[in-house]
């Protein structure tokens, strides 16, 4: 066990936790922010996305030792970001969610696409959006909600 | 699933039912509603006590919360039935917030008679119970301003949970709910004529968009209780394995573990169960397990030995579903004139995105289980089995899931099984057992792998003069509760499905199957029988068009018989929509279409397909639909865009389970890999036939119909026919 200090969506957070422990189960179980989704354990669904330090990261397979002072931006925290708020707007106007599971996922990772790449064609969709796995398959609304929130963000 | 028609046939439930209300100590006004016949029309069971709020809460600040009387797992149910509801009701939507109901008798399904989502027959079975449901609860508030104004009933008229009286007064329903609570309920209230729908009809988004898109809902999985405990299982590695030695020592010394103990599993096995404080120890325990499984005497599936057995099998007439006509053409026939085609499917897992999970706590002479279930009458009685308990004394709470497929539906319950054990163990603690996905995609309930095998001799107007048809693959339902209802002469009706009951008029048709034991839980996957049978059906159709030189939809049109109606309706519909962009396919592009119904749906679609990179690219697809009076649009469209994607799971490269040895090759989503947003059309339109007949389901019709268009697609592109899946080499 070893302690550990991390910035959740702005927040000082301590916790004290085995060194192996994915960031994604210090989130979901020390800090009980649940939103951040566990699908798959091995960094091949997506749902369990956050931003460290800006970039879309699987929280699933890093070790909470490896996050260091990175800050960390959670699915309950990136509607404070402009980007953020139109990318979650755009999902409900959109109605994208069937399930929902996936998309604190998709969420997160179309902000860091929209961040990086305000007007993005369906090939850099494919490109930063290709590893968030829907099961319910709601791809063509999430095309169509990233297009909103491009757009609204222009 | 086909359940539906079968069980309504069987059990006679009847559909009357009556409404109790009474006033909540807040002062809000709350409507019951209980069914005077319970399962299989059993002679006048006693009373039973409900829970008072079954349906409609009208509190005292305006909110109204409606019951949904089964799981939301991305279907849309609960934004939908609340609508049918608050439609009736005159309801302000923007104050309707809709709730999962728990496991009670009085929201079991009005047409099967349990509690369950299956058989896309929630807005099918529900509809008009919702709608009494909601002008009984608005005749009733009406009822109450009436007898305070002294006017008749008829004279007022209801708007946005405000009820309006002749001399301009008007009341709020929050304001009347306790006066309407005391008024006796109507028996029979005139519904609304459909022109006069509010929200029925209209797109309407769903209730839990935003909570679904920050982080705030909470699904099963995302329980926490105080003291709560969690456990993983290990499983053994071939269906009905035991531990022949179990070593635990290095597992039990980590900090956290709570408990290791062997536990019942599927298939008469034994499975390693460890409970933990955290997630996270729970399987670091569960890796340093040491066992060395018994599996001797255990049936080893091999799918490549399945694949040549079955192959054989289907060379030999089945038990026989359809019969008609005779097969002569086929004896006389030139051979240049059949098509004989041999079309293999794989195992398929359900994978849903929330691992599956449930949670007990057995508190010795009751418990409490909150699971993501779609069969929560037969979970909740598995639960008081395990525990020695009678359902009455196990509260269910049906927690959001993510996604299911079928997959929380399982017959045996064996997920809960496992949670009551362990919680049994653990008594006064809550457990929640968690399976990794891991355990989901090695722990079987599989769509069975299938052979077809299909003789046709061709007449010498391009038409079907004889077919033969023989199915082999395992039974859905054989040892279920289910078994008796759909296994006819032997045959298992979700194994023929889309096949036997084909409105393509042929003449002379044998439809026959044959059901092996293999050591594999099967189950439904959504859409059950039509994964596979459509593909096959939908795949011949368009080889026997292409033979006759004619355009598919217009053979398939030619092709169908009078009760096809519905489905010459969509064909129409998506020939009207899709031809712009048909006759201006790019260079390396073809066209394939499909037309499939299903649980009372009928679907065609038509796909623009290239491929790059070995690889079909569905650019585009077009659908019409025709599932009677569309509750709410948006949602349809919704399910239908969002269902092609899903049916392209049967033919993405790694959507295949299979065995060797026993063993399952797959364990993740890197080895069984559902489409991704690049494997999935780029862009879906969907076309609804406006209809005012009764609403039929939109869960599962949207699955099948989308392989067997890209596999015929492909076909125009490469002259190849497609019989095998997954589609690994084009």
């Amino acid at each position: 066990m070893q302690t550990y200090k991390l910035t959740v969506n702005g927040q000082s957070k301590e916790v004290n936790v085995d060194p192996s422990t994915p960031l994604l189960w210090v989130l979901r179980e020390e800090l009980k922010m649940t939103g951040t989704k566990y699908g798959c354990g091995i960094s091949a669904c997506g749902a369990c996305t956050v931003h460290l330090a800006g970039i879309a990261t699987r929280s699933c397979v890093v070790p909470i030792s490896l996050v260091g002072g990175r800050p960390i931006v959670t699915i309950e925290g990136i509607g404070e970001d402009r980007a953020g708020r139109a990318v979650q707007d755009a999902w409900v106007s959109e109605d994208v969610v069937q399930c929902g599971y996936c998309q604190s996922g998709q969420i997160m990772a179309a902000v860091a696409l929209l961040k990086s790449i305000p007007k993005p064609t369906d090939a850099n969709i494919e490109a930063s959006m290709g590893g968030n796995l829907c099961r319910c398959g709601t791809y063509v609304r999430i095309r169509k909600a990233i297009m909103t929130a491009s757009q609204k963000l222009a | 699933m086909a359940v539906a028609s079968v069980i309504s046939k069987e059990s006679g439930l009847s559909r009357r039912s009556f409404l109790r209300v009474s006033a909540t100590a807040a002062g809000g006004l709350i409507v019951s509603l209980y069914l005077d016949s319970s399962l299989l029309a059993q002679p006048k069971p006693p009373a039973k006590i409900y829970p008072p709020d079954a349906f409609v809460h009208i509190k005292s600040d305006g909110g109204i919360i409606i019951q949904v009387n089964r799981l939301e797992f991305g279907q849309g149910v609960q934004t939908s039935l609340p609508m049918v509801l608050a439609d009736e009701m005159d309801a302000d939507w923007s104050r309707v917030v809709a709730e999962l109901a728990p496991a009670a008798d009085v929201y079991k399904d009005p047409v099967f008679g349990i509690q369950m989502v299956g058989g896309s027959g929630s807005i099918a079975h529900s509809f008009q119970q919702y709608r009494e449901l909601g002008a009984k609860t608005r005749a009733m508030l009406v009822a109450a301003a009436s007898e305070k104004w002294q006017v008749r009933p008829e004279q007022c008229r209801t708007e946005d949970s405000v009820v309006h009286g002749p001399g301009g007064q008007s009341a709020t329903y929050a304001s009347l709910a306790e006066a309407a609570a005391h008024i006796r309920v109507p028996e029979n209230v005139p519904l609304k004529n459909p022109r006069d729908f509010r929200l029925i009809g209209k797109d309407t988004r769903r209730l839990d968009g935003r909570a679904k898109c920050d982080g705030s809902l909470k699904f099963g999985l995302d329980l926490d209780l105080p003291g709560m405990k969690v456990a993983l299982v290990a499983h053994p590695p071939v269906f009905g394995g035991s531990p022949k030695t179990l070593d635990d020592k290095q597992a039990r010394s980590m900090p956290g573990v709570v408990d290791i103990f062997e536990i019942p599993t599927l298939r008469k096995g034994t499975a390693v169960a460890v409970v933990a404080d955290k997630f996270w120890t729970a399987k670091q325990a569960r890796d340093r397990l040491q066992v060395d499984w018994e599996l001797t005497g255990l049936g080893k599936p091999d799918t490549t030995q399945l694949s040549q057995d079955y192959r054989k099998i289907a060379a030999t007439p089945g038990n026989v579903a359809v019969s008609r006509g005779d097969l002569k053409a086929l004896e006389t026939s030139n051979p240049a004139d059949q098509i004989v085609a041999e079309y293999e499917f794989p195992y398929l897992a359900h994978t849903p995105m929330e691992p599956l999970n449930t949670t007990v706590r057995f508190d010795g002479d009751r418990a409490e289980v909150w699971a993501p279930s779609q069969f929560q009458t037969f979970d909740q009685m598995a639960v008081a089995e395990v525990l020695g308990l009678t359902p009455d004394r196990v509260t269910f709470h049906t927690e959001m899931a993510g996604g299911g497929f079928g997959r929380r539906a399982v017959p045996d319950s064996h997920v809960q099984r496992e949670a009551a054990v362990i919680a049994k163990r653990l008594q006064g603690t809550p457990v929640k057992l968690i399976w990794t996905r891991e355990d989901d995609v090695q722990g079987g309930y599989y769509r069975p792998m299938y052979v077809h095998r299909v003789e046709i001799a061709v007449g010498p107007d391009g038409l079907p003069a004889a077919w033969r048809h023989v199915i082999v693959g395992q039974s859905i339902v054989a040892d279920t509760p289910f078994a008796a209802m759909l296994i006819k002469n032997g045959v298992d009706e979700t194994v023929v499905e889309g096949i036997a009951d084909t409105h393509y008029e042929i003449e002379n048709f044998h439809v026959s199957a044959h059901q092996p034991t293999v050591n594999v839980p099967v189950l439904w996957w959504r859409s059950v029988g039509n994964t596979h049978t459509a593909f096959v059906m939908e795949t011949l159709v368009d080889e026997l068009a292409a033979r006759a030189k004619s355009d598919p939809i217009v053979y398939r049109r030619k092709l169908l018989n009078p009760e096809g109606k519905n489905l010459i309706a969509v064909l129409d519909l998506m020939d009207e929509k899709s031809a712009g962009w048909r006759k201006n396919l790019s260079q390396g592009h073809a066209v394939g279409v499909a037309c499939h119904e299903c649980f009372g749906t009928s679907v065609a679609c038509a796909v623009d397909v290239s491929i790059e990179n070995q690889r079909p690219k569905v650019h585009r697809a077009t659908v019409a639909v025709d599932c009677g009076r569309a509750v709410n649009p948006l949602t349809v469209e919704s399910q239908f865009q969002a269902g092609m994607s899903f049916g392209l799971s049967q033919i993405v490269p790694r959507g295949a389970i299979t065995f060797k040895d026993g063993y399952v090759e797959q364990n993740n989503f890197d080895g069984y890999t559902p489409p991704y947003i690049a494997d999935a059309p780029t862009a879906v339109d969907v076309h609804i036939v406006p209809s005012d007949a009764a609403p039929s389901g939109c869960g599962e019709p949207p699955v099948p119909v989308i392989s067997p268009a890209v596999a015929n697609a492909l076909s125009h592109l490469t002259g190849k026919r497609y019989r095998s899946l997954p589609l690994t080499v084009l």
